[in-house]
């Protein structure tokens, strides 16, 4: 087994010490919270730093949180290298969500960037092509935020609520 | 004939197409037999699950697991009920750990079983095909005994397993690995895996690179047919997997390269013996006792927080972020279905030049997916 993971986040508080907002080692399934500035910095540190090695990123997805104004983006971190992980948590505001793409650090996140954007609307700066994936192209609203309303028809089809 | 007119075409494949596994779409444009780019569409079987799931408590959310990856239902169902035990602190009873142990691999076998008949069926062999369903038919029928269902199980909840496993039915899962293992994957060999058709149509094909299966998220036995021993039953054994001795194959590249078509379909079939291994010891340690906590099976309230919790199902990794509020409904439940990062490598693979058109259905078997977890 790897590092520790309240090792994980000293190492990236070090390098990043004013970029960590919240350093959650004693939860559940510890985190760490960084300023959405950093992310790209952050993905390409955390890849190549030899005693992280998070080379596989399992996850990328996002929680709505409308009263607290607040998009959380969260990125699964997973090292095949020292069998370690890692979440990352990056708060962005909830009326324009706009956060770096990781796309260039992992090729997973391509895809999976695309999802965040099509169901909570997060944008990815310098994603490639950053169109709906799940979602029709056509479709209108992001489904996971939580004020969403379900469209009342769709090309014609009536939305039937049982 | 020097003035022949030739020039690319644009193919669509899909969303109905017997090789894409499911309603999957891919638009290639190729120049005579040769494959030069692909571009992948999904999202025909897109549900949103993950809203579904915010709107019923944590119990309801169990059945909607079962249709993400459903040949392989039992792995959802684990990888969601650890998820929400890990979050409340729950410990499950010693003997529903071990029936969760014995009928994830037992759907594990299943689920290869599936993977090994189309995938014959994919480079045209029929027969293969018609001996995997028979033995498949066996854990189906296995699993009709146990609770009820083929396909959708609902069987591992929160808290433990559904219903008790009966000293018939463990006979039925002894004589079952008695009759599979060694005699009928030596039977698959002979019939499939050392064809010398077969081997020409998947060695040397598709060959997907180490680095290359990383990047993508590329995780389950994709990933370990170019070599990378990852297994989290081995590296973060959440369940009892630790307490049991199982290899893990990779691919070596025996009949070509490593990583190739060939290396990933022969990975499933050493896993099936890996998996009735687990399955034997499983039997033979099998503790008396509950096999539920019944105060979690009237309804669950975990306390505030998230949690990030991953298993290894038969495609990779199965993981699930969930975040609670404390009431009786998730918040929000991501589920990471291990065919959506699989499938997204395809478009490298098969935009490299060196792609016939017949070697795209090669490729696209070879990384066994299942639309119900690409789209949720």
């Amino acid at each position: 087994m790897g590092l520790e993971r309240a090792e994980i986040h000293e190492i990236v508080k070090t390098k990043f010490p004013d970029a960590v907002l919240e350093d959650a080692a004693e939860a559940v399934d510890p985190y760490i919270v960084v300023r959405p500035e950093v992310v790209e910095d952050l993905a390409f540190f955390v890849r190549d730093e030899p005693r992280l090695r998070f080379d596989l990123l399992s996850a990328i997805t996002g929680v709505d949180y409308p009263d607290k104004k607040v998009i959380e983006v969260i990125y699964c971190l997973d090292s095949t290298v020292h069998k370690h992980w890692l979440i990352v948590k990056v708060p962005l505001p909830r009326d324009n969500p706009r956060v770096a793409s990781v796309e260039k650090v992992w090729k997973t996140a391509d895809w999976h960037e695309r999802e965040t954007f099509d169901l909570l609307g997060v944008t990815f700066e310098g994603h490639h092509n950053l169109v709906r994936i799940l979602c029709a192209e056509d479709w209108e609203g992001h489904p996971l935020r939580r004020d969403y309303v379900m469209p009342e028809s769709y090309r014609g089809i009536k939305n039937v609520v049982y | 004939m020097p003035d022949i007119k030739t020039e690319e075409m644009l193919l669509n494949m899909g969303p109905q197409h017997p090789s894409t596994h499911g309603v999957f779409r891919v638009v290639v444009r190729t120049d005579g037999e040769m494959v030069l780019e692909t571009e992948s569409h999904i999202g025909y079987l897109h549900r949103c699950f993950e809203k579904v799931a915010e709107n019923n408590n944590y119990l309801q959310v169990v059945p909607y697991t079962d249709r993400m990856d459903y040949l392989c239902a039992m792995a959802n169902n684990l990888g969601y009920a650890q998820t929400v035990e890990k979050l409340m602190q729950l410990q499950v009873p010693e003997r529903a750990e071990h029936i969760r142990v014995i009928v994830t691999e037992l759907n594990r076998i299943a689920s290869h079983l599936m993977a090994f008949g189309t995938y014959g069926m994919d480079i045209g062999a029929m027969t293969p095909f018609l001996y995997a369903f028979r033995d498949r038919e066996m854990i189906l029928k296995i699993f009709e005994k146990l609770c009820g269902q083929r396909l959708n199980y609902s069987y591992v909840r929160i808290g433990g397993v559904t219903f008790d496993i009966t000293d018939e039915i463990v006979a039925d899962i002894a004589r079952f690995c008695e009759y599979f293992e060694p005699s009928i994957i030596k039977e698959y060999n002979d019939l499939l895996s050392y064809n010398g058709i077969f081997i020409s149509r998947t060695a040397n094909v598709g060959v997907l690179p180490v680095e290359l299966a990383i990047s993508y998220g590329v995780t389950g036995p994709s990933l370990r047919g170019s070599g990378l021993k990852r297994d989290l039953r081995k590296d973060e054994p959440s369940s009892i997997y630790d307490r049991f001795e199982f290899d893990v194959p990779v691919g070596t590249g025996e009949m070509g390269t490593i990583g190739d078509c060939w290396d990933r379909y022969m990975v499933r079939i050493r896993e099936m013996t890996e998996s009735v291994k687990i399955i034997r010891q499983a039997l033979d340690a099998l503790p008396p006792g509950e096999f539920c906590d019944k105060k979690a099976f009237r309804g669950v309230k975990p306390p505030k927080g998230e949690v990030y919790h991953k298993v290894e199902g038969a495609r990779g990794e199965v993981g699930f972020y969930l975040v609670s509020d404390g009431t009786n409904k998730p918040y929000r439940v991501k589920a990471r279905g291990p065919s959506f990062s699989n499938i997204s490598v395809l478009d490298a693979l098969t935009s490299r030049g060196d792609c016939m058109v017949a070697d795209m259905v090669a490729i696209i078997g070879s990384l066994d997916i299942v639309m119900g977890e690409v789209d949720r």
